[in-house]
């Protein structure tokens, strides 16, 4: 029998995911996985598991769980405090968790989402390949709920040797690089440069399908409706509001709206750890 | 002028090409194309290929530039009628707007399942929903525009038209399609049990079945 995470506190949103569920858009199943990949991957390796192993993901107000026996974890990501049974542990590096002790996540202290990896990864059953909670299509596990109980996979045999991680703080600033198209040409010229000069904020109606924001509204050359299309991971979607939205993992596969442009890939973990309010510019990537 | 100089090669990003034609048939031959290359072995890496109303999105694609200029050189045959897979879907027509698309068809309520199942179908795309097929099929004097007002919740199962499209809700969902029917086991739509889980997959053919008592 492998060991058991009881969740005590489930916090704001606290989901299940790893590196998503791929080769299934065009059958309308969105990517899902980790939005801040690389936190993922960092709280993973530093406990020896596979970079991809299944997480938890919290919003803001972390979590809290106990494990049915001693359990090593990274809590990393956005940061913020973190204690066993009340006493203060390291974030951002392994911690040792007994058995029936509470692990608490705290409140991220800048950031969005904090990432909990354990020894052996969350254990629930796959689904297309993915343990991710899908928000959009509600694929995968659900949202966690006090007192769910999470399985666990087997520790690596080796843990991994300790070395000093480097978290990247949460970004005061979103800076996007963006690359225009596909329907750039649906909006006017001074649309564009509206879109690369002009300061956005990131709006509290953010959520794992989409990052949106509030700022000057992107004006289309004409109206008329765009025949649905497939969409792709980074997308600037212009909704009629005319407010970019940004979109993350749980994205809808295909979409009726025009996309500006694109952002790259690497910049949308910061876009995750993007509290509201943020500030953000799209430059040209 | 070939097929393939009426492929529109726009830019979505640094790995991925998205390929518009001129309309729903070419879009699907292009598709079609595309699965044979890839089952072929001669289709150059792609992780995603996923179709849309006038478009193939290509995504995960090491070397888009690349690819897209092998597109332009592709000579893409028009897609044969029976080609694809067949699938009958079972229908109830006893949907609530069943009375409102009879009036827009200009023929009475219980002619509509002899006229909608009168004609064979092809998943599009999907969307909205895992295992959500738009399929085409229906002559554009029986396109339908969407409810003025949507429901909160369309149950799993219903037979839905809007635009030039029909489609089967694989889930209860909120929905603006006007409701024509009802399949009376929509779990085959989208069932994880199986390899493939969705029923209608894009390039798949449909055939609507009327079930007694409907009408």
């Amino acid at each position: 029998m492998s060991a058991k995470l009881t969740v005590v506190r489930s916090g704001a949103l606290t989901t299940v995911q790893d590196s998503g569920r791929h080769g299934h858009a065009h059958l309308g199943v969105p990517r899902s996985g980790s939005l801040d990949a690389p936190a993922m991957t960092l709280a993973n390796r530093l406990l020896g598991n596979d970079p991809g192993a299944a997480v938890l993901e919290t919003t803001l107000t972390g979590c809290a769980l106990r494990p049915d026996r001693g359990v090593t974890v990274v809590v990393g990501g956005a940061p913020c405090p973190v204690t066993v049974d009340g006493r203060p542990v390291a974030w951002g590096a392994p911690v040792r968790v007994p058995a029936d002790a509470v692990l608490n996540v705290g409140t991220a202290t800048a950031g969005v989402r904090s990432y909990v990896a354990v020894a052996g990864g969350i254990a629930t059953e796959p689904v297309l390949g993915s343990r991710s909670t899908d928000l959009l299509s509600g694929l995968g596990p659900a949202p966690v709920r006090d007192g769910d109980v999470l399985p666990l996979g087997a520790p690596a045999r080796q843990p991994a040797l300790p070395f000093a991680a480097p978290w990247p703080a949460p970004p005061a600033a979103l800076v996007l690089p963006l690359r225009p198209g596909p329907r750039a040409d649906w909006f006017t010229p001074a649309a564009l440069r509206t879109l690369t000069s002009a300061t956005y904020r990131v709006s509290p109606h953010s959520n794992r399908i989409g990052l949106r924001t509030e700022g000057p509204a992107l004006e289309r050359r004409s109206a008329g409706e765009l025949p649905s299309e497939g969409m792709v991971l980074g997308a600037v979607q212009v909704p009629p509001d005319g407010r970019p939205v940004v979109f993350l993992h749980d994205h809808p596969t295909t979409g009726g709206y025009p996309v500006i442009g694109v952002v790259v890939e690497t910049a949308l973990a910061r876009a995750a750890q993007a509290c509201a309010g943020t500030p953000v510019r799209f430059t040209p990537g | 002028m070939t097929e393939g100089r009426l492929l529109q090669v726009r830019p979505a990003g640094r790995h991925a090409l998205l390929v518009q034609l001129p309309d729903a048939e070419r879009t699907a031959a292009f598709h079609a194309e595309l699965l044979r290359r890839r089952a072929a072995g001669t289709l150059p890496p792609v992780a995603e290929i996923v179709p849309g109303a006038r478009t193939v999105l290509l995504d995960g694609v090491p070397d888009p530039g690349e690819l897209a200029r092998r597109l332009a050189d592709w000579d893409v045959p028009p897609r044969a009628a029976d080609d694809g897979g067949v699938v009958e879907i079972h229908v109830r027509y006893d949907g609530p707007d069943l009375a409102g698309v009879a009036a827009l068809w200009g023929i009475g309520p219980d002619e509509v399942a002899a006229t909608h199942s009168s004609y064979t179908y092809r998943v599009a795309f999907c969307g909205f929903a895992p295992g959500f097929g738009y399929l085409t099929g229906l002559p554009p004097h029986l396109h339908v525009p969407r409810r003025d007002t949507p429901r909160t919740r369309v149950p799993a199962g219903a037979v839905a038209l809007a635009g030039p499209y029909s489609a089967v809700y694989p889930r209860a969902t909120p929905g603006g399609w006007q409701l024509i029917g009802t399949m009376p086991d929509p779990a085959p739509l989208w069932d994880l049990t199986r390899d493939e889980p969705a029923l209608l997959t894009p390039g798949t053919r449909v055939r609507f079945v009327p079930e007694g008592g409907a009408t």
